[in-house]
């Protein structure tokens, strides 16, 4: 789950570095990810696990970095 | 170019801030208005009396030394304003939203005792949060804050910075660290004597004229306490993008109202040679009078929404309120000038006359000026990106 979730990040995250560099607390905002960008990767995420984000996880905390992303994907997982 | 308040204790009683707005609206800002535009400078007069009334801290909370406002009542007061001298609400809306900013995203000692300092002066606060190289995108900064040894320093050329050369201090935008990404954002309270601005060409515009929205170059120092506490990402989600949309959009709602006004009175006055007879206009007016109410209800209840969320990080973080709040400034916008248009009809030739107490030229190009400060296709594309993820709730 971990490298899809990178793999993710790396293609839409636009972020300011490699994501090998970042590691699974690193605020992804801090980073360089922006608003625009994070729906990207919403959408990129919710494409490679094919899940539905509720609006309640659509905020900023549930993608600020990749424990997270991994937390919320497991949620969605699990509903 | 600041005044010690000569009765700050005075109460703001329910309705007391929009209604001593209106009373400087009508009897302050009115009268200077044509002159305001026609020079394009700056409306000092509405500001000094909005000064002398503490009401440049309206929305200080009573226990920080301010008059403890609301934002809907702030908003009404706007709207009163800015049917007297749109560039006079301008002014005033920009300065109230960075104190809004400084009230609930500054809460270290050092901005608490700026905002004591800015309540008892009556501080006029002027914001440069867009910058040459970023092409209008307030999102993203190039310069960065140098932290020294607890100074901070910051070098930024910004394209506009409105009524900069009047304020007593400017609330700038910066990339947190030189280190930082362009998005990861700080705002920074620059203020005399540490801050040095040099003007950058001259404002002739269409309209707002009287805002002095000239380019500088900004150069600051002081203590690195200035940095408010919160990263600039969430100061404008959760309250400058909200009250600078709700309060520019009553401001114009107020140059809608102002131009209702007359051509109401011109078909009032038109019935009266005429009774028995529904002049061919009282129809458009009915039209407009609709369209207005639109706006007038658009105005009031995103207001009164913001003040629902206010306090509340998660729901004023939301993808609702944020499309909600986008949405408001687009809508604003195009209303004011429909409004306004509609009214030139109604009026006829004698709106289109640059003299005279029918007059709507100075009400069409401040409306223009709506759908531009900040384009509204770049806050069109940002709602189409949320929208690919909303929920709809």
């Amino acid at each position: 789950m971990d490298e899809t979730i990178r793999s993710v990040l790396a293609e839409h995250g636009r972020l300011a570095v490699d994501v090998s560099a970042i590691d699974d607390s690193t605020d992804l905002f801090a980073s360089g990810m922006t608003s625009h960008a994070s729906v990207n990767v919403m959408l990129a995420l919710e494409d490679a696990f094919d899940i539905e984000f509720s609006e309640n996880m659509l905020k900023k905390s549930t993608f600020e970095s990749i424990a997270a992303i991994r937390a919320g994907v497991l949620e969605m997982t699990a509903s | 170019m600041s005044s010690v308040v000569s009765d700050a204790t005075v109460v703001a009683e329910a309705g007391g801030v929009a209604r001593q707005m209106a009373d400087i609206g009508k009897r302050v800002a009115g009268p200077a208005a044509a002159e305001v535009d026609e020079l394009s400078r700056f409306p000092s007069e509405a500001i000094g009396a909005l000064r002398a009334e503490g009401l440049l801290t309206a929305l200080v909370p009573r226990p920080l030394g301010g008059l403890g406002a609301s934002i809907p009542e702030v908003s009404e007061g706007l709207a009163s304003l800015g049917r007297h001298c749109a560039s006079a609400a301008m002014v005033a809306a920009m300065h109230h939203i960075q104190v809004a900013c400084l009230v609930r995203h500054g809460r270290n000692d050092h901005l608490r005792a700026f905002l004591a300092e800015a309540v008892e002066h009556q501080y006029l606060l002027a914001s440069a949060t867009t910058e040459v190289g970023t092409g209008g995108d307030v999102r993203s900064s190039v310069c960065a804050v140098d932290v020294d040894g607890g100074a901070f320093h910051v070098h930024k050329e910004a394209p506009v910075i409105s009524y900069g050369s009047f304020a007593d201090a400017v609330l700038v935008t910066a990339r947190r660290s030189a280190d930082s990404p362009e998005s990861d954002q700080v705002l920074v309270v620059c203020r005399p004597p540490g801050l040095r601005l040099e003007q950058v060409g001259e404002w002739n515009a269409l309209g707002f004229r009287g805002t002095c929205s000239t380019g500088f170059v900004l150069d600051a120092t002081g203590d690195a306490r200035s940095v408010l506490d919160d990263p600039y990402s969430d100061i404008s989600t959760r309250t400058m993008l909200p009250v600078a949309h709700i309060l520019w959009s009553s401001l114009w709602l107020g140059i809608a109202t102002a131009a209702v006004d007359r051509a109401r009175r011109f078909v009032q006055a038109e019935a009266r040679r005429r009774p028995g007879t529904t002049p061919a206009a009282a129809m458009r007016l009915a039209d407009a009078a609709a369209l207005h109410q639109q706006f007038s209800d658009l105005v009031r209840s995103a207001a009164l929404r913001y003040q629902e969320v206010e306090d509340d990080p998660e729901a004023a973080s939301s993808l609702g309120f944020a499309i909600a709040m986008n949405s408001l400034k687009v809508s604003a916008s195009t209303l004011v000038v429909d409004v306004v248009r509609e009214c030139m009809v109604i009026v006829g030739l004698t709106s289109y006359r640059l003299d005279g107490p029918y007059s709507l030229g100075r009400h069409l190009r401040d409306a223009m000026g709506a759908s531009l400060m900040v384009n509204n296709d770049r806050i069109m594309t940002n709602n189409a990106q949320l929208l690919l993820v909303h929920r709809g709730e």
